[in-house]
């Protein structure tokens, strides 16, 4: 067992009430998922907006707890409470203007996962805060400014070294640089691959930015509608998707070489609501291949040339 | 969205430059927003005199306010005709100097005003921060309560524990308080319901924080703002009413020199000797004022949509 964590059918349902007699609606926002996290390695969560990927990352983070399903985290099932757990998994939220506290100074908001959890005092935090703003590329006299002071940056710098300052395991990246400029997404991409290799991280990196998956995945699972359709290595997953779903976000990305165009998988329609989900495979209205039994049978994910997809004609 | 993130970055740029530390900063600007205001400098202005006035009252005040000058009963203003410059506002029924009551009255009032937005202020708050942070049933039992308080008339429902209560100024100040506390309540419980979800919280949440540290230490010094203008306002509204508890006799108790009670004592002399119930109330017309003036000032200052860029 290498598996720093490990999900099996995790599945979360959100109950929405209508009115004060309706009979409450289900939000089905993640149908069964499994999946493994392995030491230094990156796993990548892509798929369109209101796919799944953010309650998965509630889910591992033990913000919410899975309606069904089991989690493991280090050998233990992750329990809210457990302070342990807590300490191994931590998270990068998106936005970095809404991920620090405006009230707290930089040197407050990374000594407070310490303040919380260890016995430290406040010389050796401050110590552990100074070592790890330096480690992330931030000076000393940033200890005593206030996040906004800092570009979207330096903030997203100060999110990760806050996550780091309990020596977690497991690294939840909620799309991590998609709200920074380009050239600042390099840098901190690159700062997160030294830091996975300098501390042996786990991480799970959610994002609907192929280009940037590609350039931190190891392996890669598509959600479509809180199910995972297609998992894999990277290379296999980019290189030759095979369910249509995958196909069509890879044709989505732009390639900046004119010459080399390729044939772009339109779909058509918009993503169902969690609320109704569609009958058989739940991609079969927007299908490009759909056949008349997709409605009927749900595809299982089985293998198909070295990773697994979820579809009947792949 | 580009737009948006030049303005940061400026804003960045800005801040950069002038500020060492961000507090003076956000402090700084705090103060250009609010002095761009002369209303509320003018109310600054006032409310620091009467301050100063009430620190100072025994070395102000010509006279001891509860002296009786058998000589003078109802001397009128020194510039009236009869007047004596001794009493520069004149005397009342029992010939106490009314500058030197009104003096002393002040720090009844600014006393008033402390306590009962401390008391109001501390519990609204917590009872606002557990229902907003906690939600469900316990959230609609406290709101259900506050509704209840609020849909008493203020002053009737003051009256009414005070005459549970007993009069006397203590028992005035903590009704009036209950009174206004459903406002912090409600103010509290709808900052925190649109903090709790952002992201900081649950990064902290994620990190280990317990409630305690939650509720108390990254949530609530961010919904700060509103409160303090309430505080504010609800700081001239207490003075009100307490006078006006004062003036039903339910308040401080005679010879108290508080401006409601001061008016309650003079309101046989109306038509006789207008001055007995003009200082008092002057006094109360212009601390509320210039109170309220400030209040609206830091609303102006505290919330960034009214601020130009």
């Amino acid at each position: 067992m290498s598996d720093l964590l490990k999900a099996t059918g995790l599945t979360k349902h959100y109950e929405v009430r209508k009115g004060m007699f309706g009979a409450p609606d289900v939000v089905k926002a993640l149908n069964g998922v499994s999946f493994s996290l392995e030491p230094a390695k990156t796993l990548a969560v892509v798929g369109e907006s209101g796919c799944g990927k953010s309650t998965l990352a509630r889910l591992v983070t033990m913000i919410e707890e899975p309606t069904e399903g089991e989690l493991i985290i280090d050998g233990r099932p992750a329990k809210a409470g457990d302070k342990h757990l807590r300490q191994t998994v931590q998270i990068v939220f998106q936005n970095p203007y809404g991920s620090l506290n405006p009230r707290q100074k930089v040197g407050a908001i990374l000594e407070e996962p310490l303040k919380v959890n260890l016995p430290d005092d406040a010389k050796t935090r401050r110590k552990k805060a100074e070592a790890m703003m330096e480690r992330v590329g931030l000076r000393p006299e940033h200890y005593d400014r206030y996040p906004h002071m800092f570009s979207g940056g330096q903030r997203q710098r100060i999110a990760i070294a806050r996550a780091l300052m309990l020596n977690p395991k497991i690294l939840v990246l909620d799309e991590p640089v998609s709200a920074l400029d380009l050239s600042i997404q390099a840098q901190v991409l690159n700062l997160l691959i030294d830091l996975q290799q300098e501390f042996g991280l786990a991480y799970m990196f959610i994002s609907h930015d192929l280009s940037v998956v590609k350039h931190i995945a190891d392996d890669v699972m598509v959600m479509y509608l809180g199910r995972s359709i297609e998992k894999g290595s990277g290379d296999h997953v980019f290189d030759d998707p095979r369910h249509p779903y995958t196909q069509a976000l890879m044709s989505a990305t732009p390639i900046a070489d004119p010459n080399q165009r390729r044939q772009r998988v339109k779909l058509e329609g918009e993503l169902p609501s969690p609320l109704n989900i569609p009958s058989g495979c739940a991609f079969h209205p927007r299908c490009p291949i759909a056949e008349p039994f997709c409605s009927q049978e749900k595809p299982e994910l089985r293998e198909v040339a070295g990773r697994l997809v979820a579809c009947h004609l792949a | 969205m580009t737009d948006t993130s030049q303005i940061v970055e400026e804003d960045l740029e800005h801040v950069e430059e002038h500020a060492g530390p961000a507090r003076r900063g956000r402090l700084g600007e705090f103060w250009y927003y609010f002095s761009q205001n002369r209303g509320a400098v003018t109310g600054l202005v006032v409310f620091t005199i009467i301050v100063l006035v009430a620190l100072f009252a025994p070395l102000i005040a010509p006279h001891s306010p509860s002296l009786q000058n058998r000589d003078a009963f109802l001397v009128p203003p020194f510039w009236q005709e009869g007047g004596n410059a001794a009493y520069i506002l004149g005397t009342d029924a029992v010939g106490r100097d009314i500058l030197s009551r009104l003096i002393f009255g002040a720090r009844f009032s600014l006393f008033i005003g402390v306590f009962v937005v401390v008391l109001a202020m501390t519990t609204g708050i917590i009872i606002g921060l557990i229902a907003g942070y906690v939600r469900g049933w316990v959230d609609t039992a406290i709101m259900r309560v506050m509704d209840v308080i609020l849909a008493f008339p203020s002053l009737l429902l003051a009256l009414v524990l005070v005459a549970i209560l007993g009069p006397g100024l203590l028992n005035a100040m903590i009704a009036i308080a209950l009174v206004l506390q459903p406002h912090f309540v409600r103010l509290t419980r709808a900052s925190v319901m649109s903090e709790r979800n952002r992201e900081y919280v649950i990064s902290s949440r994620v990190a280990g924080a317990g409630v305690f540290r939650l509720m108390f230490i990254t949530i609530l010094p961010n919904c700060m703002a509103p409160l303090i203008v309430q505080g504010t306002l609800s700081f001239s509204n207490a003075i009100l009413d307490a006078a006006a508890l004062g003036f039903l006799g339910m308040g401080a108790q005679p010879p108290t020199p508080e401006w409601g009670t001061m008016l309650a004592e003079a309101r046989e002399f109306i038509l006789r000797a207008w001055w007995v119930v003009t200082f008092p109330g002057l006094a109360i017309l212009v601390t509320v004022l210039a109170i309220n003036l400030m209040g609206d000032g830091m609303r102006d200052a505290l919330d960034p949509r009214l601020k130009k860029s």
